[in-house]
């Protein structure tokens, strides 16, 4: 209760309450959010279950096209799934997807920018010219070998099953240098700081002085920086899906449907591009936008006023 | 002198500035030359801490005072010299076998606005070092002692939930003071702790502080610039200037009758408020870079005694007839 107060009386709090983009973004966000979880209750189909699929009803409009019916809202893919489902459930990967690569990504970055960041030297040389050759090389390139080599070693119907994880692993290590980076910096600065010193006279070790003491001044540029990755992330497996190295056509996720409608755009079917196409815009839109709120309350210097 | 509380011996410290090895490098006379670049900060101190006892180490900003002060609390590893404690060798001990003597040693420092934890309540503040160094201690003892020592320090002890960012810099500077008292230690180095606040809390600090060593028999190493203020408080004095000690001496002696010329030229700048036409010695120039040491006596370029042997040669602390100590070679020579 006291930290409900706390917060109520915090400047997030103030800000958020009159900053009307802010709120509509939080709550389109919560909504695709909710209905990515709860999936199997809310989706009228359910897009893994082949008997659930009938070829007969591909290429159906939307409803409010001439040929849609009310069977299928948003209507059908070219194997006859219901599109509405199929966006949940793939928007559900997504997110999954999204939320993995940036926890890896912020494990991995913020311990090294933490470590690299208060010991210098040549600990700090080391990861950061790995960080510059990282950054240096494109994530899809890097991607793109590895799940070719990955295909080929495990077997395209072996690889639908650890697409997951192999993206979250892909997304995950080729960001870290964000994290490591922003980190790395806020710690340069605190580290000079009195009360730092102050714990080094306590005789406190520096694994303690980093985590304990630096680590949660920290916690500000993390916090905004990490809105921003999983809004990244989320596009990046996007892009991967549609490039056909991510999620495969059996589960989709939206890059993938995305993909999957593509070559029927010129056919007359452009909702299987397009819906989940916005579906994606509109998941991305929400995230950046409230990433810069936090970027504006967290560093009002920045305040455009 | 064995019953030194603190013995700092021929104490070094240099600090390399010179960046990466490809800033080092220099291409001069046909040659490759790796060059660094050293900031002599603290050359040949050494001095004695009695316990119970103040000793002030004064001098204008960038002497290497602080660096001194923190060079004893072992936050810079020093590069050359020794550091005693209670008869014990404590400059080259490894983390673990330092911790005993964390517990005895402790810091005030400059800034109260930097040296809390800005996500730390005070409670933690105060506990982490405390359970840390008395990992034994029950809740309620700790509770005690955190108690006791907030009272000691006039803070009242309900305030401890609060966050630092919800008190002044004075009654920030208490709960420093605090965070150092509470593991009890012997001796403490306060590196300028008035100079950051406003000058009514200033006086408030210093009485505290007088007050916390007569009751904890606590030892000082009080790093300053404020010259009446050393005066009040000091036992002893010790004059820096560009990492060197000119003079050591008792406070009363030197205040009275300042041997060293830059002590002389040091206290002459003090603001009187009697008396006639001001008798400031003005020096020439400006102080050297501590990264170019001038040879023989660091002082002789603005000294206006100076002469062959003081550029040549570098004046060693005697120790004259009324106990002071003084580095120059015209006082031992009697050239004024």
């Amino acid at each position: 209760m006291n930290r409900l107060d706390k917060f109520r009386q915090s400047f997030l709090w103030y800000s958020f309450k009159r900053d009307k983009v802010a709120i509509a973004c939080l709550l389109v966000l919560l909504i695709l959010v909710l209905t990515a979880i709860f999936a199997p209750l809310i989706a009228p189909y359910n897009p893994y279950d082949p008997e659930m699929i009938d070829i007969m009803n591909s290429e159906i409009p939307p409803a409010w096209e001439a040929e849609g019916g009310t069977e299928f809202l948003l209507g059908t893919d070219s194997q006859g799934r219901d599109m509405l489902s199929t966006m949940i459930y793939g928007m559900r990967i997504s997110i999954i997807i999204g939320l993995g690569a940036v926890a890896l990504q912020a494990v991995l970055g913020v311990l090294i920018g933490l470590f690299a960041g208060y010991h210098g030297g040549r600990l700090d040389a080391f990861f950061m010219r790995a960080a510059d050759v990282q950054l240096s090389f494109s994530y899809l390139m890097v991607a793109i070998f590895m799940s070719a080599i990955l295909q080929a070693v495990v077997g395209v119907a072996k690889f639908g099953e650890i697409a997951i994880p192999f993206l979250v692993l892909v997304i995950g290590l080729s960001q870290w240098p964000q994290y490591a980076r922003t980190v790395r910096a806020s710690v340069l600065a605190e580290r000079k700081k009195e009360y730092v010193e102050a714990a080094r006279v306590a005789g406190f070790t520096s694994s303690r002085i980093i985590l304990d003491q630096i680590f949660p001044n920290t916690l500000s540029p993390i916090l905004v920086l990490s809105t921003i990755q999983v809004a990244n992330a989320v596009m990046s497996e996007a892009a991967l899906s549609f490039l056909g190295l991510g999620m495969p056509i059996d589960r989709p996720s939206l890059g993938s449907l995305i993909n999957s409608g593509f070559e029927l755009i010129f056919s007359g079917a452009w909702w299987i591009t397009a819906l989940p196409g916005l579906l994606l815009v509109i998941l991305v839109l929400s995230i950046n936008m409230l990433g810069d709120f936090l970027r504006d309350v967290f560093n009002p210097k920045l305040y455009k006023g | 002198m064995t019953d030194a509380l603190l013995s700092v011996k021929n104490l070094y410290k240099h600090f390399d500035i010179s960046g990466g090895l490809l800033d080092q490098i220099s291409f001069s006379a046909g040659r490759l030359h790796r060059r660094r670049t050293l900031v002599k900060a603290v050359n040949n101190i050494s001095f004695d801490l009695q316990a119970g006892e103040t000793f002030s180490v004064v001098g204008e900003s960038g002497c290497g005072k602080s660096t001194l002060g923190r060079t004893i609390m072992g936050l810079y590893p020093p590069n050359a010299g020794e550091i005693h404690y209670s008869g014990n060798r404590i400059d080259n001990l490894d983390h673990k076998r330092l911790l005993p003597y964390r517990k005895k040693m402790q810091m005030v420092f400059q800034d109260p606005y930097a040296s809390l934890n800005p996500r730390k309540t005070i409670r933690q503040a105060l506990e982490a070092p405390l359970r840390y160094h008395n990992p034994n201690l029950s809740n309620s003892e700790v509770k005690d002692r955190i108690d006791e020592v907030m009272i000691q320090v006039g803070s009242d002890p309900q305030w401890i939930s609060r966050m630092p960012h919800e008190f002044s810099g004075g009654q920030r500077q208490r709960i420093s003071i605090a965070r150092a008292l509470v593991v009890d230690p012997d001796f403490i180095v306060a590196d300028e702790p008035i100079s950051a606040l406003d000058v009514s809390i200033q006086a408030q600090i210093l009485n505290l502080m007088m007050d916390l060593q007569q009751q904890r028999n606590l030892a000082y190493l009080f790093v300053a610039h404020d010259l009446s203020v050393v005066e009040h408080l000091s036992d002893r004095v010790g004059v820096m200037y560009l990492g060197s000690m000119c003079e050591l001496s008792e406070a009363g002696i030197l205040f009275e009758n300042p041997r060293h010329p830059y002590t002389q030229a040091l206290m002459s700048a003090i603001p009187k408020l009697e008396g006639g036409p001001s008798e400031h010695i003005r020096l020439k120039g400006e102080v050297p870079t501590p990264i170019n040491l001038p040879s023989g006596c660091v002082f002789h370029g603005r000294c206006p005694y100076a002469n062959a042997r003081c550029t040549a040669e570098n004046p060693q602390l005697l120790s004259l007839e009324d106990g002071r100590q003084v580095a120059c070679h015209g006082v031992e020579e009697g050239r004024f």
